[in-house]
């Protein structure tokens, strides 16, 4: 079964991503949890996102299409990365989610993927 | 203790009686359950106006018999079953004035029972006899909170429907049954934790629910040795509480910790309750973990610790008891008592797959690669423990180590 994790930064989260002083303690500890998820043998695909202020949202609205700066959910954290993972159930993918490295703020949301043949019709 | 903490123990204490009390008579926990939460919640709505009664746990037993009754009649109305058999009798025989019998050692026999899934154990057990909601008890066990509630509702739901029951088992099935209580308790202390002895107890959750358990286990049971063990394991184990991070937050190791942050207090009560184990004469998993720790809390007379005997220990434990933990910490105390050699050759003896994911397995062996000098793969796999780490302050401490075989390739220890 496939699952989701979807990376929920703060802003300072997002801020230390970039920052040269912080930038190698981040990514140190995120690039340990991904080489853990590849040797564990259950890495599907995965993707690191620019910040919430580089996104741009196309909406239709009312039969009208608009274009907004910004991403389409107005939360404090925003998501700043995924990895889709291969489990044998949501326990197993729950704990993968606690060893995501994240400040404190920091959240990790679990999807359960729709099956691959719906994906495919979709 | 605070006026809180008080008020939440005695009503965690008699919440816990009078569940137990109506579940044994009746059969059915969960009725049990929310029949003694409708009593709670009366209280809470007639007390402050009507004063407090005489008798409390009286008066929540008068009504929670009420509620249960009512429900037990509703629920099992369309079920074949006998009234006088249903329980229903028997919680209406009870008198309002006798005081209620503590059941509670029936309840944590039943709540580890063998017919019931061995995972919801130690739920079960905190819900039925402590009262935790199933929102709490997920984010401990790292389950989904709808999932955790079907989970302690089919187990309830099996209970009656197969008509578990609720007696203390018979002599020769005492010890499993035992085990399987003493496992129960020992899962709420170290809940989904490589390291239990390393890891923030804030984020663990359950620590002080886990040793009131252990208590109350030791307190109904005063007469059973491993009842005093686990108690002592925990309570060893909590002293060291204070010293696992420094000021700023950091994973301080055992090795490095200043005894004089362990709390001598702590140690003296799980001294006296390995003692008292020690005095009923039969050895067991928990004593021996127990007598492990016992064996670093030395450290605060002595000023040094005796690797060779905490060797010996966690060889015979390893015996009797081969969970990943103690086969991982024998291998490190082999290292300290007879050298980075003999680490080696038991870790190495070990088969990989199955450790692939346990942390301390990464970090043990990255340390005896450090030490010999193998500083590349002891980066590595430090990294590869980091990844598999959920405690914060551990995980920085093994980046940092994996760093210092990056930068000083030349410089050991």
């Amino acid at each position: 079964m496939q699952y989701t994790l979807l990376f929920g930064l703060t802003p300072e989260e997002f801020e230390a991503r970039s920052n040269p002083e912080k930038k190698e303690a981040f990514y140190g500890a995120f690039f340990s949890y991904m080489k853990a998820i590849r040797e564990a043998g259950i890495f599907v695909t995965a993707a690191g996102l620019q910040p919430p202020s580089a996104a741009t949202t196309v909406r239709l609205k009312n039969g009208t299409r608009q274009v907004q700066d910004g991403p389409f959910a107005d939360t404090k954290e925003q998501i700043g990365g995924f990895v889709v993972i291969d489990v044998p159930d949501l326990d197993t993918a729950l704990s993968w989610a606690a060893r995501y490295p994240c400040d404190d703020g920091g959240l990790v949301e679990v999807r359960p993927n729709l099956p691959t043949t719906m994906r495919s019709t979709a | 203790m605070d006026t809180h903490s008080v008020v939440e123990r005695v009503t965690r204490d008699s919440r816990g009686r009078l569940v137990a009390f109506l579940a044994v008579r009746c059969g059915d926990l969960a009725a049990a359950e929310d029949a003694v939460a409708d009593a709670f919640r009366s209280a809470l709505e007639g007390w402050p106006q009507k004063g407090i009664p005489e008798n409390p746990d009286a008066w929540l037993l008068v009504v929670a018999r009420r509620r249960l009754q009512d429900a037990l009649r509703h629920a099992h109305r369309y079920e074949e079953f006998d009234p006088a058999h249903s329980g229903i009798a028997e919680v209406a025989e009870v008198a309002s004035d006798d005081p209620v019998r503590d059941e509670r050692l029936q309840m944590l026999f039943l709540c580890a029972h063998p017919a019931i899934d061995r995972s919801v154990h130690t739920p079960l057990m905190l819900q039925a006899v402590l009262g935790l909601t199933a929102e709490r008890i997920a984010s401990a066990f790292l389950v989904r909170p709808s999932t955790m509630g079907q989970r302690l509702s089919r187990a309830k739901r099996k209970i009656w429907d197969a008509k578990i029951r609720f007696d203390l088992p018979p002599l020769p099935e005492m010890p499993t049954r035992l085990a399987a209580v003493l496992e129960a308790i020992y899962a709420a202390y170290g809940t989904g934790w490589d390291d239990p002895a390393g890891s923030e107890t804030s984020l663990r959750g359950l620590v002080e629910e886990a040793i009131y358990l252990g208590r109350l286990l030791v307190e109904l049971l005063p007469g059973e040795a491993e009842a005093h063990g686990l108690l002592a394991l925990m309570l060893y184990c909590e002293s060291r509480s204070a010293a696992r991070r420094s000021a700023d937050g950091s994973y301080v190791p055992l090795a490095e910790q200043p005894c004089r942050l362990w709390s001598r207090d702590r140690i003296s009560e799980a001294e006296r309750h390995l003692e008292q184990a020690a005095s009923l004469g039969s050895i067991g998993r928990f004593q021996l973990e127990a007598a492990i720790q016992s064996a670093h809390a030395q450290r605060i007379v002595t000023g040094s610790t005796d690797w060779v005997a905490i060797e010996y220990l966690y060889r015979t434990l390893v015996k009797i008891a081969p969970t990943a933990g103690a086969i991982i910490a024998h291998a490190a105390a082999a290292s300290e008592a007879h050298g980075v050699e003999r680490g080696r050759e038991l870790i190495e003896a070990l088969p990989p797959e199955e450790f692939a994911q346990y942390q301390p397995y990464w970090a043990l062996l990255a340390d005896l690669q450090r030490r010999v000098g193998q500083f590349d793969a002891a980066r590595s796999n430090y990294e590869r423990a980091a990844g598999l780490c959920n405690d914060p302050a551990v995980r920085v401490f093994l980046l940092r180590r994996a760093g210092i075989c990056e930068v000083d390739l030349r410089q050991p220890e």
